[in-house]
């Protein structure tokens, strides 16, 4: 397959130039190899609207990342950057747009630098949390990654995509939690943000704005340029953990329950990724029996974290009939006995058991395999949970046909502080008219949310033009803008096109 | 003190990075699968391809991958590049060939031909 | 009357025209009088040719007309300059980066859109100032905070895209860092709303900062490339009370335990309040005392949980061989009036100008300059790093200050940023034009001293923003050149607040 629009001859010279510049064991050409980069949960298996990958280019350092870039700017050859290619439900390792060459950047994962007295660290695009909590562990530094669910997940890859864990609030939102990058720009150029713009500063991992407007953010769910290093501040470990439940037997108890729940985020009493379980009673049932559970876990030093429980517990207090638990405390560092039942994640402890979720056991033994994400923001308020139930269980029998297509959700997650997120998750295999069907309701679903004010915080590759064209304020206004800064900084386009749903000139339609 | 003087150290170097080679590649397959598969098929909980294996033979056959007798490195070899289920591929930046064949040497160390 | 530099007599005369049809004679102000208002008050080139100054100013109250007049600005190419309540005093005020801007004056846009007690957010206009927005928080009976710098008067958007900080609990008291949405008319007089904004019928605008796609905000932050006429905060639930611990050491070398202890407290959160550093001079430990430092460090919340929070900090402190341990009286709010007559009204979410009376006329010195600029670096956040400042200072200050000629205040060490430090120096600017010159070589030594160490400005007064930028220089200044490239292309005729933070357009760059 060639890029589209690349003359065979000019790929052949861009392949060629590319060997040189990262070795021919590192250029990916052959169908086998190409076929790696297939996403693993793709909606779109064996069709012809499967996006695919014409190669794969995987280099080692920055000088590399430098010179394929520049190669694929004279040939205008769209790249697409991958970290760890492990970004599955929302994409995986295959590019946005089809026929781009993945710049696949997992060999270059080295942890330059984790401080524990200022608590952060400092990688490269290749580490994967696995990677990260392995080199903390060794050097015995004091301190907690804050991982999302898989593991093997890129520490920069998942920030970059908007990603959350599983810990304490600052560090679960991703992004938010990072401080500092190194960019290498469609021109081959390399530019460090914040602090690391002035030579010889050692803060850049203390202070994110250093001076002047600040570009970070553009990498986030961008395209304007290629991540090759990044800081993130780090949590010094915890001396204790205790999550609180608290349960409530009536509808209506999620107004105040989730009020308290915010007041209780908002003033830090409560830090942990807190959730919400529940549901609208089914039509004709009798009351009793808890409706709403929330989980509400606090890290901190032990004597802190039982005042802050304490205190919990008064504000929930005044809601009537509402039960409060105040669950095990923890104590860090975990003996080997109470890691192997607890919830990894919320100890900062990498692992992969998310995936035995969707896959096979006992409740679901022939799984399809994959899945994707529908991850829509609601206002941080009862009322929005109640209206969300309603307009999905109104909405399921249709959108779901009768029940032949196995949604799982809503999960509430409030990995993002303030933030929302009711997901839903449609499973994919590679049964090509179920994954249309489930194409159809996913659709579906986007339309019907966007009109009642809700939409995504993060998409599958394959639905990010649908999902950016929900964000539609005065004419698109703001991918409009974002489209005047792509086609200054990345003028022949050739940096992940079609990225969360932005296009360069030459791709985008008249 | 001690910790004050690592992490001096650690911070001496912050700017200029050498151009240091690539981490030493895992060399034996043992260590390839430690670095790859054990966050899924070791035994004991949250390990999902040891569950899901679990349910898929009901008992019949080990679901614990090292245990497994009726493996070869051919089939090892084939699901770490194919994928199976949620399984997704390992790629070549993840596992090189040479690794792959060490790892699927590895895992197939028990099998007895039929 | 001035113009604008490029820009003929005729057609300034027809955009000063179209302004007036826009927002109404009233509020286009050309006269010598009334520009004279829009001088910079302490700037550091008072009356000499290099004062940077407008040519006229306009003051829009609603969105369209900004929009309206940002065309006309364009049609003609004239060079604006937005303020919000132009109160930035100590880092340019309400005069223009480039001298003959018109200025943008948005403190008529001054509305409270609205303030969610159960969400804890507010969302405000350009014109709206801390005063304001307590105001309103107070009449309304809610219960959040505000979280203020220290003129209250400062405009709450101003401030926060100036990077300005306050000093209540984190993470509200970095400002920019705690907002939450906003809408910007560009250059080419579009509006873009941000995050969540960006969907029509969204309730979310200020709850989940981030949106979809990338994030764009952050190129208003200390930037210029649009103007933002309304923005989202989050804002703290009342905390109910608040303590302050004090730790003293008595030696020099102390201080790096007692930084890295700090560090430990705050990245824990365990300590959320504003910490400061004092000390490192003979005679810190009190009259009669030795050398030493302190750590000041206020803790906010309920009180059973900041009565466990400050045990941990005196056990955390107490490893330090030689320190003494102080905790300062619980306050519980909301304060009463004898509270509230005796503490310092910021750090419990008043806003005031009483930090005027810092560098004002006072008994200790009569005869003030009567006003300042900042310098204001960042310095890793260790022991060592203040203790190699205060080497640096003690060094370079008889030379500096012309052996005490210029009386340079500080320095002060502000943590109101998480895992920041800054040194903050304050030179008096007055009007003896002959003072101001030596100040400003001074300062400007002070920049390149600073950056040859690592040490770079948070912010930096506008007559300064081009020697600052500079030092911020990696692979030949490859940050600022691919903000150049963004510039030029969401704003090709360069007219919105040419020179910013060092950000000039391209028909005013050198080659």
């Amino acid at each position: 397959m060639l890029p589209p629009n690349v003359s065979a001859n000019d790929f052949n010279r861009a392949i060629a130039a590319w060997k040189q510049a990262v070795g021919n064991e590192w250029v990916f050409t052959s169908d086998e190899d190409v076929a790696l980069y297939r996403d693993a949960y793709s909606p779109y298996w064996d069709e012809p609207e499967e996006r695919k990958a014409s190669a794969a280019v995987a280099p080692n350092s920055l000088e590399e990342v430098q010179a394929v870039v520049r190669t694929a700017n004279q040939y205008k050859i769209p790249l697409y950057t991958i970290s760890t290619g492990r970004n599955l439900a929302y994409g995986g390792s295959a590019p946005v747009y089809s026929g781009s060459v993945v710049l696949d950047l997992k060999r270059m994962n080295r942890v330059l630098e984790v401080n524990e007295r200022n608590a952060y660290a400092l990688v490269e695009p290749g580490v994967s949390y696995f990677d990260l909590f392995d080199h903390i562990t060794k050097n015995k530094l004091d301190v907690w990654i804050d991982p999302p669910d898989p593991g093997w997940g890129s520490v920069i890859g998942n920030a970059l995509d908007g990603g959350g864990g599983w810990t304490a609030s600052p560090f679960r939102d991703h992004f938010g939690a990072h401080c500092g990058m190194e960019v290498v720009l469609a021109n081959g150029e390399v530019v460090r943000t914040g602090m690391g713009a002035l030579p010889n500063s050692k803060s850049w991992q203390h202070n994110r704005w250093g001076f002047g407007p600040w570009v970070d953010g553009l990498f986030r769910q961008g395209n304007m340029g290629i991540v090759t290093k990044m800081g993130f501040h780090l949590m010094p470990r915890p001396e204790a953990m205790q999550t609180a439940t608290v349960q409530g037997t009536r509808e209506q108890d999620i107004l105040p329950l989730l009020d308290i729940m915010n007041l209780l985020e908002n003033q830090h009493v409560v830090n942990g990724s807190t959730s919400l379980f529940g549901g609208l009673r089914p039509p004709g049932a009798q009351g009793g029996g808890a409706l709403w559970t929330l989980q509400l876990p606090i890290y901190g030093p032990e004597r802190v974290v039982r005042a802050q429980m304490e205190y919990a517990q008064e504000k929930f207090a005044k809601i009537p009939d509402v039960r409060f638990n105040a669950g095990e405390l923890f104590r860090t560092p975990l003996d080997a006995a109470t890691l192997n039942r607890v919830r990894k994640v919320s100890f900062g402890v990498p692992d992969l058991s998310t995936f035995a979720m969707l896959g096979r056991n006992p409740a679901n033994p022939a799984p399809p395999g994959g899945h994707i994400g529908f991850s829509p923001i609601i206002p941080r308020t009862g009322e929005s949970i109640l209206e969300y139930l309603r307009f999905y269980r109104e909405n399921l029998p249709t959108v779901s046909e009768g029940g032949t297509l196995r949604f799982q959700g809503p999960v509430f997650m409030t990995n993002w502080d303030r933030t929302m997120v009711a997901m839903i998750m449609f499973p994919i295999g590679r049964d090509k008219v179920m994954n249309a069907k489930m194409r159809g309701a996913f659709e579906k679903w986007v339309h019907l949310a966007a009109d009642k004010g809700w939409a995504e915080y993060r998409a599958p590759a394959v639905f990010q033009d649908l999902c950016a064209a929900t964000y539609s304020y005065n004419n698109h206004a703001l991918r409009r803008f974002r489209e005047t800064i792509k086609d200054a900084v990345d003028p022949n386009g050739i940096l992940s096109p079609g990225r969360y749903g932005v296009w360069p000139k030459r791709l985008r339609k008249a | 003190m001690k910790r004050i003087i690592s992490a001096l150290l650690l911070t001496c170097g912050a700017i200029t990075f050498a151009n240091a080679a690539e981490p030493a590649a895992p060399a034996s397959g043992e260590a390839v699968y430690k670095r790859w598969c054990t966050h899924c098929h070791s035994a004991g909980r949250g390990n999902p391809g040891t569950e899901s294996l679990q349910v898929k033979y009901g008992g019949k056959l080990p679901a614990v991958l090292l245990d497994r007798t009726d493996l070869s490195a051919q089939a090892v070899a084939t699901f770490v590049r194919t994928g199976v289920l949620s399984m997704p591929p390992f790629r070549k930046t993840e596992v090189t060939d040479a690794e792959l064949k060490a790892v699927a040497a590895y895992v197939a160390q028990k099998y007895a031909k039929p | 009357m001035a113009t604008p530099p490029n820009v003929s007599s005729a057609d300034f005369n027809r955009a000063i025209a179209a302004w007036k049809q826009t927002v109404g004679a009233d509020w286009v102000f050309t006269a010598p009088e009334d520009v004279a208002l829009y001088r910079d008050a302490y700037s550091p080139y008072w009356g000499e040719p290099e004062e940077r100054v407008a040519s006229g100013a306009v003051a829009p109250s609603t969105v369209e007309q900004v929009q309206a007049v940002v065309r006309t600005a364009n049609q003609y190419k004239i060079p604006l300059y937005a303020i919000s309540t132009g109160r930035n005093l100590a880092y340019g005020g309400s005069a223009p980066v480039y001298s003959g801007s018109v200025v943008l004056d948005l403190k008529r846009m001054n509305r409270v859109l609205e303030v969610n007690e159960r969400n804890a957010y507010a969302l405000v206009e350009p014109g709206v100032n801390y005063f304001d927005l307590y105001e309103h928080i107070t009449k309304a009976g809610l219960d959040v905070w505000i979280d203020p710098p220290d003129p209250g008067w400062g405009s709450v958007i101003g401030n926060a895209l100036d990077g300005g900080g306050g000093w209540t609990a984190s993470p509200f008291r970095d400002h920019f860092g705690a907002h939450c949405g906003m809408e910007v008319v560009l250059a080419n007089g579009e509006i873009v709303r941000t995050g969540m904004g960006a969907l029509p019928n969204s309730k979310s605008w200020q709850h989940n900062r981030w949106g979809f796609g990338p994030w764009v905000d952050g190129l208003f932050r200390q930037g210029n490339y649009g103007v933002v006429t309304k923005m989202g905060f989050h804002l703290m639930p009342r905390p109910e009370c608040m303590q302050t611990l004090t730790v003293r050491a008595p030696r020099d070398e102390d201080l790096i335990p007692l930084v890295d202890t700090l560090n430990l407290v705050e990245n824990q959160h365990v300590v959320n309040g504003s910490t400061s550093l004092g000390g490192g001079q003979p005679g810190a430990g009190g009259p009669a005392g030795p050398a030493g430092w302190s750590v000041t460090m206020p803790i906010y919340g309920p009180e059973k949980v900041v009565r466990a929070q400050a045990e941990y900090v005196k056990e955390k402190f107490a490893k330090i061989a030689g320190s003494t341990f102080t905790e300062g009286e619980l306050i519980r709010t909301p304060l009463d009036a004898a509270a509230l007559a005796r503490v310092r009204k910021t750090s419990f979410g008043i806003p005031d100008l009483s930090t005027f009376g810092l560098l004002g006329r006072n008994a200790a010195n009569p005869s003030p300059p009567g006003g300042h600029v900042d310098f204001s670096p960042i310095l890793p956040r260790t022991g060592e790093a203040v203790l190699e400042f205060m080497r640096l200072y003690r060094e370079k200050l008889p030379e500096l200050s012309e052996n005490g000629a210029l009386r340079i205040l500080g320095p002060v060490f502000m943590t109101n940023w998480d895992r920041t430090m800054v040194a903050l120096l304050m030179f008096p600017i007055g009007r003896d034009p002959q003072m101001n010159g030596r100040m400003r070589n001074a300062f400007r030594k002070w920049v390149e001293l600073c950056a040859e160490r690592g040490w770079g400005e948070y912010r930096a007064p506008a007559v300064f923003q081009d020697d600052v930028a500079k030092v911020y220089s990696y692979n030949n200044h490859a940050l600022r050149r691919f903000r150049e490239t963004i510039k030029d292309a969401v704003d090709p005729n360069g007219i919105l607040s040419p020179g910013r933070y060092g950000v000039w357009p391209k028909h005013l760059r050198k080659s």
